[in-house]
């Protein structure tokens, strides 16, 4: 993140690589040549995610929410993947669940970070009251069973797809807000910190330039594991009577729906469970290349 | 003072006012939740007066606040009310909160010790492999299958599992209805399946983290130092990462035993296994807030003491907080 | 008859009671003529027809909570209902599977001169679990249970009518009612009300105790209920144990019969129920019920007070469409009147209201509009695929120019927040045996639970009318002008009756299903047995 406004600002050096300091996108390719295999195959999985779920509308054969057939048609012929217990098509219901799954997830995902990490940080970095306040608050809303706040959340708020996104980012925030602000302690007691703050920086500075660069790693750790942790989430609320409902199509609530079928030996609830575990794999391969090629571990 | 007794001390005194906290907060959104006990249980058929009758009967037309105030001062006395549905009683006896709450804990215990007993164990000798044998075969397939495995939902593991060892090949039973007086081999058996559930759940994130944590070490000098001394890495890593990687990994064994207790309502409902879990999804839709209170309390209590613990762990095994200068 | 076919026709009726052996049998056969494989199969035939003692039933239930108990004023759902109502307990009288009622524990009832008053008179030596006699006082308590100003029965407006119980001698109750009521003796068929023993001047449901088949064993509410036969029943029961157990997950419940834990659940998948046929050892059970889904409109609430806008609406959902995605051919399309057609009086109104958006159209002009815009608050907790049902009207609905916005309502405290509340919505009746208990409780001015605030005076008058009326021709009459005037004017769209689909294994055998409630009736422990 630094390292991008830094060659941003210099337009110059970057339009004459000296020797050492190549081009941005030399330096990309430099560093994804080296990747390992698992790496590439993870990028190119998450690229092939990103492309289906912004290009659905044009790649889907038929709409999100449309009635196109009788109700489970099998698969091949005019359904692909066969329809649904309404007659929705498989298949584009698995592009759409792409779109707003994945959107979903990251929102989510983003939005507890930004919540938990900036809580965090601030926690570390002021320390005292604030950090009391904030850390007992936690406590508090780690030791209420998540799931079952959430639900109960839900049914007071009414479960909108927005409602949803904010409950399960404000209670996944409370582990962001716990890792980030141990980490974050333990950069904060640097020297390079107290110079910062002698030079007289601003607190939003130094948190943005000199503490996060240095506790990325594990917070990005992290971020890949949460980040599928939301899709879990949904589908287990799906389960309980609440989570995104129907027409929208998505993975976790596609699972509990055709979750019945796997007893009887049928695949298709394997469809949006694989389309998540795949996801996750990919998500995981590349953030172990991160911190493999940040532990400064050189095997 | 000892550093494990101050932390000891000093969490058990800040549980106390975090149970009571999460009281207050459980309190508020039950109160907050559309309709009541009455309603909820009479359901469709609620007439006005019925809803009425219910409501005097169980002092549901008192304020919140009086009736949070009477159970937090029963709760200091040791006495955690009783349910709502005392109102319908059992052959007599009122249906007293700790006595619902009870029998549910010790059968959510006792499958949370049959994972734990067979997970813990499990994910660390996987990860500590994986660690040891990092970016080999066995490394990315371990790394593979317990990605695929911690992104699935629990009741979809669950159902896999049924389908192949209950009803294809029916060595295991699909219903962990246990009763009390059942024989403890019976209800091993009648477990096995919620327990594989659960270990698979979370096996994968304990494994992550306890590889994850050897790994980060291994870049430290001091281990370098000994690999420059000619150490095997096996040796490397059990004499000198390992004793300095228990305190991340004992943080994540807390989380997941917290799990464990708490957060397995899903396979309870799959399993059909009366767990405490169950009891509180059943209160909170049925508006029992006696019972949600008791169980929330439970919940809340085992978090605290998990994570306590691990702190411990963390303690002990640094010697620099051991024996502070 | 040849003497050796007399003697095969009498040894089928000996099997049955497993008085004749196998090979007893087939020996018979061989000589009245018959091969051996057509004497095999006739003795098996005979021997699942008659009912045998024995046996360990478990079944599973898709309903149940932590706050059931053993009061009759509760029983909210099946896992109450089931065991305790319909295993546990008996009422005066006893609905069977052709909706005619018989007495139970009465053994004769009689009206008064003009149905307002009731005479029930206790069968001879019967007696509770305990070997206590029932005693016209027993009757009486059980029935005020119910009554009195504070009461938290479910069955309370149901007694609403009721004006004074009274002994009359050792073995009689008198009944009288403050209006005539030809229906009483199916009221009091109705399951919250089983005969319990006084104890105190109260009445005693706390210990278990009452009439029924099954005695009370083990109880963990919400997890399981566990009973044994009543040796000294006043009727037969044929399982040794009965074990009813709480299983909500249908793939669970689904899982757990064909896996051979359960003999019997209740609610079977819809959706893999094809996939479930094919098991050799599961039997599917469909019965159509008295149940059925609605979506009643307020008829004091615009735009639904314009008798022409209920009409076009009630045009303009395809009903087929709906019972075909959304109960996958297990239910039957509605006709705009909530009776059903297996009880006694009800009629198919003309015309029939399918899906037909040319008429909508014309309804919808009539009542001076181009197009419509309106809202139907739905939930799952209304019936299970009301969500569904209501996506499909709302695209039934375009082609007649109305724009049905769909309102998600949370399925907590639905019944509360939106029912009866929000101006349209979907809801669900379990069913009333008579068109009288249907229409008192559902559409009759004033009624607590009139969700359409149908006030229709000729429709009202009826309504008296018919409950005084004994004549059978007259009532068929009366009722079929009401059940008329419902499919007319009235505000409830009658989506669908639903079926009851149950599984069974093939060990277990039963005669004729009851439809009136789940589980034959409620009584599945009673009248089933171990082939």
């Amino acid at each position: 993140m630094t390292e991008s406004a830094h060659t941003s600002d210099r337009p110059v050096a970057a339009a004459q690589p000296l020797p050492g300091r190549r081009s941005r996108r030399a330096r990309v390719w430099r560093v994804l040549r080296k990747a390992p295999p698992t790496a590439w195959f993870g990028l190119i999985v998450i690229g092939l995610y990103l492309f289906v779920a912004v290009g659905a509308p044009w790649l889907a054969p038929y709409p999100e929410s449309e009635l196109v057939g009788g109700a489970f048609e099998p698969w091949g012929g005019q359904f692909l993947l066969g329809t649904d217990q309404l007659g929705r098509d498989m298949l584009s219901r698995l592009i759409y669940g792409a779109r707003n799954t994945v959107g979903i997830a990251f929102l989510t995902t983003m939005l507890s970070f930004l919540l938990g990490g900036g809580l965090g940080l601030m926690a570390a970095i002021s320390g005292g009251w604030l950090d009391q306040v904030l850390g007992r608050a936690v406590d508090v809303l780690m030791s209420i069973p998540q799931l079952i706040f959430a639900l109960v959340l839900l049914s007071i708020l009414g479960s909108s797809i927005v409602n949803l996104i904010v409950v399960i980012a404000v209670l996944d925030s409370t582990r962001v807000f716990r890792l980030s602000r141990s980490v974050a302690q333990g950069v904060v007691v640097m020297d390079y910190v107290e110079a910062a703050r002698l030079r007289g920086e601003k607190l939003p500075w130094i948190m943005r330039r000199e503490i996060l660069p240095n506790i990325m790693p594990p917070l990005v750790a992290e971020f890949g594991l949460r980040f599928c942790f939301v899709f879990l989430t949904i589908s287990a609320l799906s389960f309980l009577g609440l989570g995104i409902k129907p027409p929208t199509a998505d993975w976790g609530s596609m699972v509990r729906d055709n979750a019945a079928l796997i007893t009887y030996g049928d695949v298709t609830p394997l469809l949006p469970a694989g389309a998540i575990a795949l996801l996750t794999v990919a998500v995981n391969f590349v953030v172990d290349w991160f911190l493999h090629k940040t532990s400064g571990l050189r095997e | 003072m000892n550093p494990v007794l101050r932390t000891i001390l000093q969490r058990l005194g800040l549980g106390i006012a975090t149970l009571f906290v999460v009281s207050i907060i459980i309190s508020l959104t039950i109160e907050m939740l559309p309709g009541d006990f009455a309603r909820a249980v009479l359901g469709q058929s609620a007439t006005p007066e019925t809803v009425a009758a219910f409501q005097r009967e169980i002092g549901l037309d008192r304020s919140p606040v009086v009736r949070y105030f009477n159970w937090i001062s029963g709760v200091l006395r040791g006495d955690f009310g009783e349910s709502y549905a005392s109102a319908g009683s059992l052959a007599g006896h009122r249906r007293l909160v700790a006595e619902m709450i009870g029998p549910r804990l010790l059968n959510t215990l006792f499958l949370a010790g049959a994972a734990a007993l067979i997970a813990v164990p499990l994910s660390l000798f996987l990860g500590f492999m994986a660690a040891l044998y990092r970016n080999s075969f066995f490394d990315r397939a371990v790394n593979v299958v317990s990605l695929t495995s911690i992104s699935s939902p629990e009741f979809f593991l669950a159902y896999i599992l049924i389908m192949f060892l209950a009803v294809k090949f029916p060595i295991f039973v699909s219903l962990a209805s246990i009763t009390p007086n059942m024989p403890f081999l019976d209800r091993l058996h009648a477990i096995a399946l919620p327990t594989l559930t659960l270990v698979l759940v979370i096996v994968a994130h304990m494994m992550r983290m306890t590889r994850a944590a050897i790994i980060n070490l291994l870049a430290s000098p001091y281990i370098e130092m000994s690999r420059l001394k000619g150490a095997r890495p096996m040796q490397v890593i059990l004499r000198h990462a390992l004793p300095n990687a228990w305190a991340p990994i004992a943080n994540v064994i807390a989380l997941n035993l917290a799990y464990l207790v708490v957060g397995v309502v899903v396979v309870e409902v799959v399993f059909t296994y009366p767990g405490i879990g169950q009891l509180m999804v059943d209160a909170v839709s049925k508006r029992d807030l006696p019972v949600v209170q008791g169980c929330a309390l439970v919940f809340a209590g085992t978090y605290i003491l998990l994570n306590l613990l691990a702190d411990i762990v963390t303690i002990v095994s640094n010697p620099r907080l051991l024996h502070p200068r | 008859m040849s003497e050796s076919m007399e003697k095969l026709k009498l040894a089928e009726k000996l099997v049955g009671r497993g008085k004749v052996s196998r090979r007893q049998f087939v020996q018979l056969a061989l000589a009245a003529g018959l091969t051996a494989g057509a004497a095999e199969t006739m003795f098996v035939k005979a021997a699942r027809a008659e009912p045998k003692k024995g046996g360990f039933a478990k079944f599973g239930l898709a309903h149940g909570a932590t706050t059931d108990s053993l009061d009759p004023a509760g029983y909210p759902d099946t896992a109450t209902q089931i065991p305790f109502a319909g295993a546990m307990s008996n009422n005066l009288t006893e609905v069977d599977a052709d909706g005619n009622i018989h007495p139970d524990v009465a053994e004769s009832f009689e009206p008064g001169d003009d149905a307002a008053t009731w005479v029930f008179k206790i069968r001879n030596g019967i007696t509770f679990h305990n070997g206590k006699g029932v005693t016209p006082e027993d009757v009486i308590i059980s029935f005020q249970h119910h009554m009195g100003p504070d009461s938290k029965s479910a069955a309370k407006s149901l007694l609403a009518d009721v004006k004074e119980i009274k002994a009359d001698g050792k073995d009689q109750v008198v009944f009288t009612l403050t209006g005539a009521n030809a229906d009483f003796p199916y009221v009091a068929s109705e399951y919250h009300i089983p005969i319990m023993p006084a104890k105190d001047g109260k009445a005693d449901w706390q210990s278990g105790v009452r009439t029924g088949a099954y005695v009370y064993g083990e109880y963990e509410p919400g997890v399981r209920a566990h009973l044994t036969r009543n040796p000294n029943y006043h009727k037969t029961a044929w399982f040794d144990e009965v074990e009813f157990l709480t299983i909500p997950d249908v793939t669970a419940r689904t899982a757990a019969l064909t896996a051979g834990q359960l003999h019997w659940i209740s609610r079977a998948d819809l959706k893999t129920l094809n996939l479930l046929k094919r098991d050799p050892n599961v039997n599917i059970d469909e019965v159509t019920g008295l149940g059925h889904y609605t979506f009643p409109m307020l008829v004091d609430a615009a735009p639904f007070d314009n008798v022409d806008v209920r009409t076009a609406l009630k045009y303009a959902i395809n009903r087929q469409d709906i019972v075909d995605k959304v109960f996958l051919g297990h239910a039957a399309p509605g006709n705009d009147n909530p009776i059903a057609p297996s009880v006694k009086f009800a009629i198919d109104p003309e015309p029939k209201h399918t899906y037909d958006p040319e008429k909508a159209k014309f309804h919808l002009k009539k009542a001076g509009m181009e197009n419509l815009k309106v809202n139907l608050s739905v939930a799952d907790a209304a019936f299970n695929g009301a969500v569904d049902a209501a996506v499909l009207y709302q695209q039934h609905a375009k082609a007649a120019g109305i724009d049905i916005n769909v309102v998600r309502e949370p399925n907590d405290g639905y019944w509360d927040n939106v029912w009866l509340k929000k101006p349209w919505c979907a809801s669900y009746w379990g069913g009333r045996p008579t068109c009288d208990w249907m229409f008192t409780t559902t559409y009759a001015k004033g009624a607590a639970w009139n969700e359409t605030n149908f006030a229709h005076p000729r429709f009202n008058e009826l309504l008296i009318q018919g409950r005084a009326e004994t004549d059978e021709k007259k009532r068929a009459a009366i009722y079929a002008e009401m059940q008329q005037i419902q499919h007319d004017e009235g505000g409830a769209i009658v989506l669908v009756f639903n079926n009851y689909v149950d599984a069974s294994s093939k060990k277990l055998a039963h005669g004729k299903i009851a439809g009136n409630w789940e589980g034959d009736g409620f009584k599945i422990a009673e009248r089933w047995w171990f082939a």
